[in-house]
């Protein structure tokens, strides 16, 4: 009776969507888990979180005062922590509570986080006056504000201090934005200029061209560039003067002074005082500044646009690379190569081509595009730079053609979908209008197959934006802040080496000297790759309905 | 003649066609085919078929499914080049020009001999740019011109009062009717001499087969049509001459109102009489 109802059970059906709708479950929990999981870890990193003061008793020692964020918290065993040296009393729970506390103050304690045990922290407190100051370099530094100094005399203090201190790390930026535009842009185009010239200079003397006239003219615009960067120069150093001028006189919580360069600030700010709106609206400027900023500190502080940049820069190339290609090469197939064992296996092997790892891709671009066909082009065009390398290095060119190879059979395969999904009454109409076979490729076929193109352009983008190892061989660096766009002819580099995101999750996470600093960045940075890849994906999409909709004669 | 038809074959009259009667051999010829044979591979699909299609007249193939009348329909702009191992022994003049010679531009021969087919098959564009797609594969982009001669085919096939008003909207939201009427139109803004229609109607409801019957009969004074169909009675309805077409052979071939009422094959009254087919 009871095996009747399970065979019953079975032939309606029900386990099936049981089965099947399980399946579609534990995807869609996967998917949300993986984006709630980076979105957490991640987004969390921008918060101000209130910094603790307390009194720290390590059983032996002289009582000392810490301060410092909590990052996390953790039940360690007793006998671990004894067994690591700590003079733990051997009598109590089993376990102890352990604290993570970021610490800063690198250049004093050396690191800028410190594991101590909970139980031995007396009197936390939260004093509203602690200031945690960001720095461009040795990361945080927590304390007490005692006194704003300019030009090492004493401006303000007390209960001033700390409204001349926001004034003048306003001014700092200001300056701090001035000297980079000066750098970068004005000494960049300086420095460009002169370049130029060597290599003309250079290339004169290997055509054999270079008479008196020209080292005349040579020297006489290469005088005039020197002036104008004497001038930058001074401008340089009256501003770099300016930048350094004030200071900070500051208290750590261990009841050390020191002294802090404001022109090393970034942000002052009070976490303990902020209010929850005060608080978000520092979120968001921290969010924004991770995504729109340079990276600083080996890449574990700022923010990562050169690497949002980079990513977005490369896909484009790669996408204006590879829907050609893989478009031509799927109508032939499709429409003029005579369809026979050779279109098979070529068509075979096309498919298989989507299977190859993707380091190999890298290898290849490495050897063949890099070493081989840079250069050559070095050779030929730039032979005035060598031996210094314009194209024979890996650079964002090779980075984008490496992905067009990788990504070229998808899109090869989804056209050919495409063009074998157009009804023959449409290609037969228009021939027998009088139109040519290539002009009905042209006029209705190639049209009607546009949504499968972009189809294919989506996978293509898909797969080539998150791809990370071959891109260590042919391109992507650790840190390279300047753009592949700029001001200066020919405006887009694309012999630059580039920072792309899905390298900068590895190194940050497994190349970085500051791995606690790092942790919450590997997330971040993981977050926005998805965004961005995601972002890419939709606008593509948003465009193939376009064409569908314009195109939907399919169901004919 | 009366009882005749009623015996038969299908009673005409019922039909409300005018009766009238062609005498084939005074007629000025559009179509020769002076013996084609047409092979798929190994497979012959068309015995020495031989016929002269007459000038501004409507001539009907008939004959169950299979029997060869698309094939044929289709040698006359030679879109049988496109099925991959067709071959064409015997050739088909038109205008005393044989169109399977070497050279021939079959672009050119396609212009001249248009073709509709079973289903509506309108471009993903608007109404307009389907009609001008033909004129526009001849280089004519002028916009006189080419507003002049979406008036003219629209008009001539039928559909300018329906769409005057929405020449921009996309082909594909007229009526199954109406794309196949677009169709028509489109095929003859390109003024072709010879209209291929091959089974224009099948796809299609009673009334909008009744308009496209309208059509072919307003459009043959200035075109010579041919129309495959599988519909007797549109056969006897719309055309001229008829031909019987059975097994890849031409069985019988004449003045529509003799052969739908006397039958001089057996095959052929046996096939209007419905006993096969």
């Amino acid at each position: 009776m009871k095996q009747q109802n399970l065979k019953t059970w079975f032939k309606s059906g029900s386990p099936w969507v049981w089965m099947t709708g399980g399946g579609v479950s534990i995807a869609v929990i996967m998917t949300i888990g993986l984006l709630m999981l980076i979105a957490v870890r991640g987004l969390g990193h921008f918060w101000p979180a209130d910094v603790l003061e307390a009194d720290y008793q390590v059983p032996g020692q002289p009582a000392q005062v810490v301060a410092g964020e909590v990052v996390e918290a953790e039940e360690v065993p007793r006998a671990r922590l004894a067994a690591s040296g700590l003079p733990v009393d051997a009598d109590g729970g089993e376990f102890m509570t352990r604290e993570l506390l970021k610490v800063g103050n690198r250049e004093l304690f050396g690191a800028d986080f410190n594991w101590v045990v909970g139980e031995w922290l007396a009197n936390p407190r939260k004093p509203e006056s602690l200031v945690v100051f960001e720095r461009r370099e040795w990361g945080n530094f927590y304390g007490y504000l005692l006194g704003v100094k300019e030009s090492g005399r004493l401006v303000a203090e007390g209960e001033g201090a700390w409204k001349e201190l926001l004034s003048r790390i306003e001014r700092v930026a200001g300056l701090h934005e001035q000297l980079a535009q000066l750098e970068r842009a004005d000494i960049g185009r300086v420095n460009h200029a002169l370049e130029r010239l060597r290599l003309k200079e250079r290339g004169l003397e290997l055509g054999g061209d270079l008479d008196a006239d020209a080292q005349a003219d040579l020297a006489a615009e290469r005088a005039q560039w020197g002036v104008r960067y004497r001038e930058l120069e001074s401008q340089l150093v009256v501003l770099q003067q300016e930048f350094n001028r004030d200071s900070v006189l500051v208290r750590t919580a261990d009841g050390r002074e020191e002294e802090i360069t404001l022109g090393k600030v970034v942000r002052a700010y009070q976490p303990n005082a902020m209010g929850l709106g005060e608080k978000f609206g520092f979120y968001f400027a921290k969010l924004w500044e991770f995504v729109s900023d340079e990276p600083r500190e080996a890449n574990t502080e700022g923010g990562i646009f050169p690497a949002i940049f980079g990513t977005v820069m490369m896909t484009l190339i790669m996408a204006v690379l590879v829907t050609p290609f893989g478009v031509l090469a799927a109508i032939y197939l499709r429409e003029y190569a005579k369809q026979g064992p050779l279109t098979r296996v070529i068509r075979i092997a096309v498919n298989n081509l989507a299977g190859v790892p993707a380091i190999v891709y890298g290898v290849f671009g490495l050897g063949f595009f890099v070493y081989v066909l840079g250069g050559s082009i070095d050779r030929l065009l730039f032979a005035e730079a060598l031996p210094a390398p314009t194209f024979g290095t890996p650079g964002l060119l090779w980075a984008s053609l490496t992905l067009a190879i990788l990504a070229v059979p998808v899109v090869i395969v989804a056209t050919e979908e495409g063009l074998a999904r157009i009804p023959r009454a449409l290609r037969e109409g228009s021939l027998a209008l009088g139109a040519t076979k290539a002009e009905t490729l042209w006029k209705v076929v190639l049209p009607m197959a546009s949504p499968a193109m972009m189809t294919g352009l989506i996978l293509a983008v898909a797969r080539a934006a998150g791809e990370v190892a071959p891109l260590m061989l042919v391109g992507v660096v650790k840190l390279a802040p300047s753009l592949p766009v700029d001001g200066n002819y020919p405006y887009l580099h694309l012999d630059q080496k580039i920072m792309h995101l899905g390298f900068h999750i590895y190194d940050v996470g497994f190349q970085s000297p500051n791995v606690e600093a790092a942790r919450p960045l590997v997330y971040a940075t993981a977050l926005l790759l998805v965004l961005v890849i995601a972002l890419l994906n939709l606008s593509a999409v948003y465009i193939r309905n376009r064409l569908r909709e314009k195109y939907k004669a399919l169901d004919h | 003649m009366q009882q005749e038809s009623a015996s038969h074959g299908i009673n005409l009259d019922a039909l409300g066609r005018k009766k009238q009667t062609f005498d084939l051999a005074s007629e000025p010829v559009a179509l020769e085919v002076p013996g084609l044979k047409l092979f798929y591979g190994d497979k012959q699909a068309l015995y020495d078929v031989r016929m002269n299609i007459p000038k501004n007249r409507v001539t009907a193939f008939i004959g169950p499914s299979g029997c060869g009348k698309s094939t044929l329909l289709r040698c006359f702009n030679r879109m049988n080049d496109l099925v991959d191992g067709c071959r064409v022994e015997g050739g088909i003049k038109l205008d005393g020009q044989d169109i399977y010679r070497k050279g021939v531009d079959v672009a050119e021969l396609r212009r001249r001999v248009g073709m509709v087919f079973q289903k509506p098959n309108p471009f993903p564009k608007s109404i307009y740019e389907n009609v001008v797609y033909g004129l526009r594969i001849q280089g004519i982009n002028k916009k006189r011109t080419l507003d002049d001669a979406v008036e003219w085919a629209l008009k001539g096939a039928a559909l300018w009062d329906e769409v005057k008003d929405r020449l921009h909207d996309s082909a594909l939201g007229l009526s199954g009717g109406q794309q196949q009427r677009l169709v028509i139109a489109r095929t003859i803004a390109v003024e072709p001499e010879v209209l291929l229609l091959d089974e224009p109607c099948s796809a299609l409801d009673p009334i909008s087969t009744l308009k496209v019957e309208e059509l072919i009969f307003e459009l043959k004074s200035k075109y010579t049509i041919v129309i495959v169909t599988h519909n007797m009675q549109q056969a006897a309805r719309v055309s001229d001459y008829t031909a019987f077409m059975y097994m890849g052979k031409l069985i019988e071939y004449g003045d529509t109102d003799t052969l739908f009422t006397n039958p001089a094959q057996k095959q052929t009254e046996d096939y209007i009489t419905g006993r096969y087919g």
